[in-house]
């Protein structure tokens, strides 16, 4: 079987609209996050969550009437997909007042059991923050001096730039759909780091197989080659990758649903980088080292410096 | 066939058996994270306070104390220890009231007796027991009682306030007020205060651990009941057997015989997971449930990728065998680059992550290592063993 039989699709003619498309998701997104910013769960904020089990139907409202009688009405109440279940989350409630407000339920409304009870402090939000960031880095550092070793500094600049565009996309979504920011949406940031540069690496490889090959093709048409002969591996792979993302999104229930959407984004934007961003990016890259190139052997030193002032 | 395969084939078949054996019974073998099993994951600091700085020697000590409440109340292989300089992880597996549990823990738990001018005449660090009981009228209360030099102060303490009030206090707050009568000399005290026989209890547990050198705050508090645990590995198991269904079929339908290769493969995977995971002694949370499933989807890349380059050996009119080899080497350093570089991912993930997200990066990681093994050498020998009954054509 054969997904895409004869292909021969011209990706480095039509860049400019995948960099247009990039561009002008990457500028909602990045105008979303500087406006709104993010939505810090509690792991990362500090606060109380409370997740709850009514033994009778209650809405959301009532919830919210009890929580102004201490206060908190300005608490998220989110009803997750199981039955007359809520997810509380509220500024630092403490052990007494936490009894209270339960003890509200129980007499107002209906039984409430406590399925989940988180308290994280303002500080240990901020380290566990900080720990994370740390691990953002060491992440791309880490891929950066593989591929630099494995490749050449052009190629991780250009899986780099592809991994960027995919993390801030991803969370640039996030950050639009006001979706909560907790630990394990930053984990999947990190697996899509890991993995989308996967696809990347999988056409670079064969890239460089075929500058090898055929020593005096043009890069334009290497890149499409290349691509066009890795292409049903790369849908086919990030395909077999998303049918388990799916089922953890759709059965995984409450607590892992925001962390399989993350995983999903990435993963198609990933693949979606892979093909249309990072190689013809070579491109760019190898347009201006060549034009730099000639320009030296043209016109010595000089030529070079005005090319870059422009 | 010559040995080296034959060596090949008893490895595969040994490593599969001791997967086996470490991995089942599961539910013995594999040990669940806290917000699979239901428990606290509490971290306290111990703060200065200017009666009570805190030193090295202070947190050793509280941290003793807490043990000491924490085995009192019966918890099951609970963790304890320290974090740092100031800071104290406590882990309750299981615990069944949570709520009190974290209660006990923090409390500072100092007993004080004060004269009716509030100065502090001996405190409870000169106790040797503590019960809960009851009085005459059937009130619950709390039997104490000193050792010599706590019975001399407490002695003495009596004689200078016989018909006055002496009062106790339990970290500031007065919990009972007696008018001494006469003298006691025995070190044998009863406090009556608004006790339920709970309370009483609580108290008793917690002056006979002592009172805390400092005091603690809790930063973190995380407590999973044991109702939402059960559901979570239920809707992993779910979750993750509807991906292994999925891609099963997916890969029978589109690679045909060879995807049954990389079917059976991709339950040899599985099996190593779960085998590593119980031979490692790790703790299975639910975001590790979550890197199993995402890894069934990403073992079946290397086999895809290797079929995809036999795929392109055979279209050069190369022999089957011939194809076979050249797809596998090709596709050799393909599969290393993309799983090392999400191997460096789980380890940031790992290094730096806390809690149930390093079960995440535990799972992702043994996942990639399984899944090459699996790709590699598992499915390169059944696709040699197989390859005069296989077609090439399934592949075309």
């Amino acid at each position: 079987m054969e997904l895409f039989k004869d292909r021969n699709f011209d990706f480095i003619k039509h860049r400019k609209v995948a960099y247009t498309i990039s561009a002008i998701i990457l500028l909602i997104g990045l105008l979303s996050i500087l406006f709104q910013g993010f939505n810090y769960g509690i792991d990362f904020a500090g606060g109380t969550l409370l997740q709850l089990r009514f033994d009778q139907a209650v809405s959301t409202a009532e919830i919210r009437n009890i929580l102004g009688e201490f206060n908190l009405s300005q608490s998220t109440i989110q009803r997750l997909s199981e039955e007359n279940e809520f997810i509380i989350r509220a500024g630092n409630i403490d052990d007494e007042q936490r009894r209270e407000i339960l003890l509200a339920f129980e007499e107002k409304l209906a039984n409430p059991e406590v399925l989940r009870m988180e308290t994280v402090g303002p500080i240990m939000g901020e380290a566990l923050r900080r720990s994370f960031i740390y691990a953002l880095i060491f992440a791309f550092i880490g891929i950066i001096l593989y591929v630099t070793l494995r490749f050449e500094f052009k190629f991780s600049l250009v899986s780099v730039l592809a991994l960027l565009h995919d993390a801030l996309i991803v969370l640039g979504i996030f950050s639009l759909l006001r979706k909560e920011i907790s630990v394990q949406i930053v984990a999947a940031i990190l697996t899509i780091i890991g993995y989308s540069v996967n696809n990347t690496i999988i056409i670079l490889d064969r890239l460089r197989e075929n500058m090898k090959l055929r020593t005096r093709e043009k890069m334009e048409n290497l890149i499409n080659l290349s691509i066009n002969q890795t292409l049903t591996r790369s849908i086919l792979t990030t395909l077999t990758t998303i049918f388990p993302i799916l089922t953890l999104y759709f059965f995984g229930g409450s607590m892992l649903s925001d962390f399989a959407l993350a995983l999903l984004l990435g993963m198609v934007v990933g693949t979606y980088s892979s093909i249309f961003i990072a190689s013809p990016l070579l491109l760019e890259w190898n347009r201006i080292f060549q034009k730099e190139q000639k320009a030296v052997r043209a016109t010595g030193k000089k030529m070079v410096k005005n090319n870059f002032k422009k | 066939m010559n040995w080296i395969k034959t060596l090949r084939i008893i490895i595969i078949v040994a490593v599969i058996f001791i997967a086996l054996i470490l991995a089942f019974p599961l539910n013995e073998k594999i040990r669940l994270g806290l917000d699979l099993q239901g428990g606290s994951h509490i971290i306290l600091e111990c703060v200065d306070t200017p009666n009570a700085p805190v030193d090295d020697d202070a947190v050793n000590r509280a941290l003793e104390i807490i043990r000491n409440r924490v085995d009192q109340l019966g918890v099951s292989e609970p963790v304890i220890q320290r974090e740092g300089a100031k800071r104290i992880l406590v882990q309750l597996p299981g615990v069944d009231d949570p709520e009190t549990a974290v209660e006990m823990i923090g409390k500072t738990a100092l007993l004080e007796f004060k004269n009716e001018e509030g100065e502090t005449l001996l405190t409870g660090a000169h106790l040797v027991n503590a019960q809960a009981s009851f009085d005459q009228f059937g009130r619950p209360i709390v039997l104490i009682e000193f050792d010599s030099v706590g019975a001399n102060e407490f002695g003495e303490a009596t004689r200078k306030n016989v018909g006055k009030i002496l009062a106790i206090t339990l970290d500031g707050e007065e919990i009972s007020a007696p008018v001494v009568q006469e003298p006691i000399l025995d070190g044998k005290a009863q406090i009556t205060g608004n006790f339920t026989v709970e309370s009483a209890q609580h108290l008793a547990l917690l002056l006979r651990s002592g009172a805390l050198p400092v005091k603690v705050e809790i930063l973190e508090n995380r407590t999973v009941g044991p109702t939402l645990g059960k559901d979570s590995i239920e809707k992993g198991i779910k979750a993750g057997l509807a991906g292994l269904v999925l891609i099963l079929i997916f890969m029978g339908v589109y690679y045909k015989s060879f995807g049954l290769i990389a079917d059976f493969a991709l339950v040899v995977c599985m099996l190593l997971i779960v085998g590593t995971l119980a031979g490692l002694k790790a703790t299975l949370t639910l975001p590790g449930i979550a890197g199993i499933v995402l890894t069934i989807g990403m073992a079946v890349d290397a086999n895809i990728l290797i079929f995809e380059r036999i795929k392109e050996e055979l279209r050069l009119e190369k022999t089957f065998r011939a194809s076979i080899d050249a797809g596998f080497n090709k596709a050799f350093r393909s599969i290393l680059d993309s799983n090392l570089t999400t191997l460096v991912a789980a380890f940031a993930l790992f290094y730096f992550g806390s809690g149930p997200i390093k079960g995440f990066a535990v799972t992702l990681s043994i996942g990639i290592l399984a899944s090459m093994f699996t790709a590699l050498i598992v499915t390169k020998i059944i696709l040699e063993l197989a390859a005069n009954r296989l077609s090439p054509k399934a592949l075309l």
